[in-house]
């Protein structure tokens, strides 16, 4: 079966059309169905319509998705409240080890993302990904870093990640791998996109996945949640009946 | 060509990148498509490491690998 892929993490300006039109363009050229490019806590609904309405030009499916670094607990309760219903991925920054943990225990967060290059502000150890493997919580690895960095700094992270995915397939936590990128001379294909994986320690079919399969079971396990029908997870209404 | 071989060696080192086997088949610079051999077991580590290339010769680029096949009559035949 032909695979569909999808590439979750386009860092681009919403407010930067251009830019983003051409972003936009080259991932359909290059065989993405489904793109995503965050939107920050706030973000206005013309934009949202803007961007789908590019996207559905170019023959993509946009995937409305919000990154939010919370600065505490409550913070992030507050931003969880707000968004879940209305965008169609999460994704939590976590820069805090608390916050990672408040993160992945949550079944709201559909993404945690660790984009510290520093080892010790890394908190996707084994308490976190037993956390995250209950709550169902992707983690999201984005390949930006290394294709920028060399030498020492990129050896570090490609050890980092190592230990994080072997950490991941051990608890069964799904893998997503995103570009991260902002610059068209960064975009790979997405089979391009899936070898880097292996840098880390993915091997072929589940660099693949975390291109294809991964990110759009959270896409499409978040329609269903979103749509009216749904009213908890595995209960939804098939029929409405009358009262006699 | 150099682009390659500094990726490789970027990533693998000289020791890894002298394993890849890797040589330049095919160049058409009007297409800008080029062909290369390596071996079926360092396959993997070859188009990592082409994927992370940025630049040649001090100029933004990116590579990517358009078809894979085991022999040449097949690859052309392909694309």
């Amino acid at each position: 079966m032909k695979r569909t892929f999808a590439d979750l993490h386009l860092r681009v300006n919403p407010k930067d059309h251009d830019a983003t039109q051409r972003l936009i363009n080259k991932a359909a050229k290059f065989g993405y169905h489904f793109v995503s490019v965050p939107f920050a806590a706030e973000f206005s609904e013309s934009q949202l319509v803007d961007l789908k309405n590019a996207c559905s030009q170019a023959g993509l499916d946009f995937v409305s998705r919000a990154d939010f670094k919370p600065r505490n607990q409550e913070d992030l309760m507050r931003f969880l409240r707000k968004f879940r219903r209305k965008l169609e991925v999460i994704c939590i920054i976590c820069d805090d080890k608390e916050i990672a943990r408040q993160a992945a225990k949550d079944r709201r967060v559909d993404l945690l993302n660790f984009p510290s290059l520093d080892y010790h502000r890394r908190f996707f150890d084994r308490a976190e990904a037993e956390l995250a493997s209950c709550s169902q919580t992707a983690l999201e690895v984005d390949i930006k870093p290394l294709m920028i960095m060399e030498g020492p700094p990129r050896v570090r992270l490609l050890s980092s990640l190592r230990r994080e995915v072997a950490i991941a397939r051990e608890f069964h936590i799904p893998i997503v791998v995103s570009s991260g990128v902002g610059e068209e001379h960064l975009m790979r294909m997405p089979r391009n996109l899936a070898s880097v994986a292996y840098l880390f320690g993915l091997n072929e079919t589940e660099a693949l996945d975390a291109v294809s399969t991964n990110p759009i079971a959270i896409i499409v396990q978040n329609w269903e949640k979103m749509s009216s029908a749904f009213i908890a997870p595995g209960i939804s209404v098939l029929k409405e009946g009358q009262d006699p | 060509m150099d682009a390659v071989w500094g990726a490789v060696t970027k990533l693998y080192g000289e020791v890894g990148a002298s394993l890849t086997g890797l040589s330049m088949i095919n160049c058409d610079s009007a297409r800008k498509v080029f062909v290369v051999r390596t071996s079926l077991a360092t396959l993997s580590s070859v188009r990592a490491s082409l994927a992370t290339i940025t630049s040649v010769a001090g100029v933004q680029a990116s590579v990517h690998v358009l078809v894979v096949s085991g022999t040449l009559k097949a690859l052309f035949s392909n694309f």
